[in-house]
């Protein structure tokens, strides 16, 4: 019996996003809250281990209350329970931040059922970083495997497991002691649609929620914004690339204009012989 | 903590079965310039087993100082090891920043070093300058997907630490028989205390074609049509000496390979060419492209977003303009001009 925790996000969906012109800031409310996509795939993951050899999958959010949405779409992929840290305390975190009141919230479901894997996404398509997932596991001081792309075995008995690590050009088979902490990518599996059950079961699902007063021995001074050493000094919307020169005529003449405008860099053709 | 303590420029540099990973090199010029900036050092830091014999080529790309970890227990890169090789030489010599590459290399290993320093990680930087008289680090990076470039302090901690994306700074032209001060370094880590092993490594050989080191990308989108419109990329591609990129939506139809995949889920190219052919320009697209030297689009909706982030446009049908294209491509490079 495994029990596995998924740590998952709820983001805004970077792809309808719109930016003000006038402010350059990002208008939060024009874009729908949806499950980090990457996370979809940690629980997944998480859900097909469960099914293969038995056990229990939880996850955890760090995030304001309607990140309960969240969670119940990782209840309909196959979680068994839910928790979330939301307080105001933890506002403004960066990912040294997060991680600290991730792990502590991570300590406390441990004293519940002990823990023996923790998957995390990739990154999420709002801060982007990755760095989240190995800043708990040095933490809690288990090893961190990055870019995970399949899980090959899992020995609780044991106490280990074996991954493959995407590399640039292939992969790496990693044997690791358990517990561990995974970060995994998209193509480790799909998300299938969710079932009718698991559907009915979301719809009602209440996580458990703490705020920090229910976590223990918590250093206030390493939460939230406090807490982080890395602070957003401005933002801006990256520079509108100058439209694009549209050539003129049919098509033959227009690509006798691209053909002189290319051909014109010889340079480029002639580095490129170079390095052949 | 007394910021006075802390003083130089540090790259962390990757290695690859005894190749310097080109990010490594690019980091060593933007960090000349920081350290120039600030009147203090520059060093590499590498890591490996037989690597020393490297260090000249990391003197010729910039550096003052090497500090160098060569040992069997380094042969291939953990998180475990390398952090305590990097912590230890940190904690030793007090760097003022430390860049890594933004690969995933780089970015494992520096978010699991910026926790236990503790110090402050920009990830995905893609522009760095420093304050000459304060040194703080200003390090530039996009965020929600791009849609918004967001400028990242490191003002309580040191070191200050930076991911940087591969190919957006520059390496500087190496200066042959230039030196500098090679430092060996030692740690005792044993191999029965590590709790991961590296049983195999698997290159795999139909992944050869690495789009983001290619010069001239030909990337083609839905627009294509079907799997053999796609061919028309491929085409293109083959007659300009370049590789093949894609859209999305044309990974997930399975025309392509997903490591063709250009994007915000995909790879970030940086060629000096880039086509974009039957691609609408998504902002997860564009960002993945958006630094290319001449972006070229052919797309046959004038109001198509991508001729917005092009260079060239030409407003047409696809199967049209592009077998024109490797027609005249192909009278003109292989012809008499250049032989590609
Ligand atoms: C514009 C902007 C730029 C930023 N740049 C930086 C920066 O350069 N460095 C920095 O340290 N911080 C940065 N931050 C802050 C950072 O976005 C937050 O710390 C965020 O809470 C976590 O980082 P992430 O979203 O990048 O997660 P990632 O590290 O990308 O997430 C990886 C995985 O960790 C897990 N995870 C992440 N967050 C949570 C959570 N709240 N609850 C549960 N699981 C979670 C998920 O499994 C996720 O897939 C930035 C914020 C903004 C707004
Ligand atoms: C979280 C997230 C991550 C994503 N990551 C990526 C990513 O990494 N990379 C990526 O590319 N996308 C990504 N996407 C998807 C992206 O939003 C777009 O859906 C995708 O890029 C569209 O692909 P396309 O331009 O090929 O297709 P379409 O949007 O269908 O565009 C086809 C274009 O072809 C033109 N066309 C049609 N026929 C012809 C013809 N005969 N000749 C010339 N032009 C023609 C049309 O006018 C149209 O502009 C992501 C989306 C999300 C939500």
């Amino acid at each position: 019996m495994l029990h596995i925790v998924a740590c998952i996000k709820q983001v805004p969906d970077t792809k309808v996003i719109k930016m003000n012109p006038k402010t350059n800031t990002m208008d939060r409310a024009s874009a729908p809250a949806i499950l980090n996509p990457y996370d979809a795939h940690a629980v997944e993951e998480a859900v097909r281990l469960k099914n293969k050899h038995g056990g229990c999958v939880s996850v955890v959010t760090m995030g304001p209350p309607p990140a309960v949405k969240a969670i119940r779409k990782c209840i309909e992929i196959g979680a068994d329970e839910g928790y979330m840290i939301s307080d105001r305390a933890f506002a403004g975190a960066d990912t040294l931040a997060t991680s600290y009141a991730l792990t502590k919230a991570i300590n406390k479901i441990s004293e519940i059922k002990p823990i023996d894997l923790i998957i995390c996404g990739k990154m999420t398509i709002d801060g982007d970083t990755g760095q989240v997932g190995p800043g708990i596991a040095r933490r809690l001081d288990i090893p961190p495997l990055t870019s995970v792309n399949k899980v090959v075995e899992i020995q609780k008995e044991d106490g280990y497991m074996v991954v493959h690590r995407k590399l640039e050009d292939g992969h790496e088979v990693v044997k690791t002691t358990l517990p561990c902490l995974l970060s995994v990518e998209k193509e480790i599996n799909e998300v299938p649609y969710s079932t009718f059950p698991n559907m009915l079961k979301a719809a009602r699902y209440q996580p458990v929620i703490w705020s920090v007063n229910d976590l223990e021995d918590i250093d206030r001074k390493q939460l939230g914004l406090k807490g982080s050493p890395t602070i957003v000094a401005k933002v801006w919307a990256p520079p509108k690339p100058e439209g694009g020169k549209l050539f003129e005529g049919n098509s033959d003449e227009q690509v006798q204009q691209l053909l002189s405008v290319v051909l014109e860099k010889k340079e480029l053709f002639t580095e490129m012989r170079g390095s052949k | 903590m007394s910021f006075e303590d802390y003083s130089g420029v540090w790259v962390f540099i990757e290695e690859n079965e005894g190749k310097i990973a080109p990010v490594s090199l690019e980091l060593l010029g933007a960090g000349r310039t920081l350290a120039d900036k600030r009147g203090v050092e520059l060093a590499g830091i590498m890591i490996g087993e037989n690597v020393t014999g490297l260090a000249d080529t990391i003197f010729e790309y910039g550096a003052d100082t090497v500090y160098v970890y060569d040992q069997p227990i380094f042969k291939l890169y953990r998180t475990e090891s390398f952090m305590k090789a990097l912590l230890h030489c940190s904690e030793k010599y007090k760097p003022e920043i430390i860049l890594y590459g933004a690969t995933s290399t780089g970015k494992d290993l520096a978010s699991a070093v910026a926790t236990d320093l503790p110090t402050g990680l920009t990830a995905d930087t893609t522009e760095l300058d420093v304050e000459e008289d304060t040194g703080l680090l200003l390090a530039s990076r996009p965020a929600f997907g791009g849609n918004i470039m967001a400028t990242i302090l490191c003002k309580k901690y040191r070191p200050q630490m930076a991911t940087v994306r591969p190919k957006v700074m520059k390496a500087l032209q190496p200066e042959k028989g230039r030196n500098g001060k090679l430092v060996p370094e030692q740690i005792d880590i044993k191999e029965e205390d590590m709790r991961t092993k590296v049983l195999k490594i698997v290159r795999e050989t139909t992944k050869k074609i690495r789009i983001d080191e290619a010069d001239i990308v030909v990337a083609g989108g839905k627009g294509l049509g079907s799997e053999q419109g796609f061919e028309l990329v491929h085409q293109l591609a083959r007659t300009l000496g370049g590789v093949v990129g894609a859209s999305r939506d044309v990974v997930e139809a399975g025309w392509i390979g997903h490591h063709h995949q250009v994007g915000q889920t995909g790879v970030t190219v940086t060629p000096k060419i880039y086509f974009a052919i039957g691609i609408s320009g998504a902002i997860q697209h564009i960002v993945g492209m958006k630094n290319s030297g001449i972006i070229i689009a052919i797309n046959k909706d004038p109001d198509a977003a991508i001729f917005n982030s092009c260079h060239y446009g030409i407003v047409g049908d696809a199967f049209e303009i592009v077998p024109l294209l490797v027609k005249e491509f192909h009278k003109a490079l292989h012809g008499e001009e250049v032989e590609v």
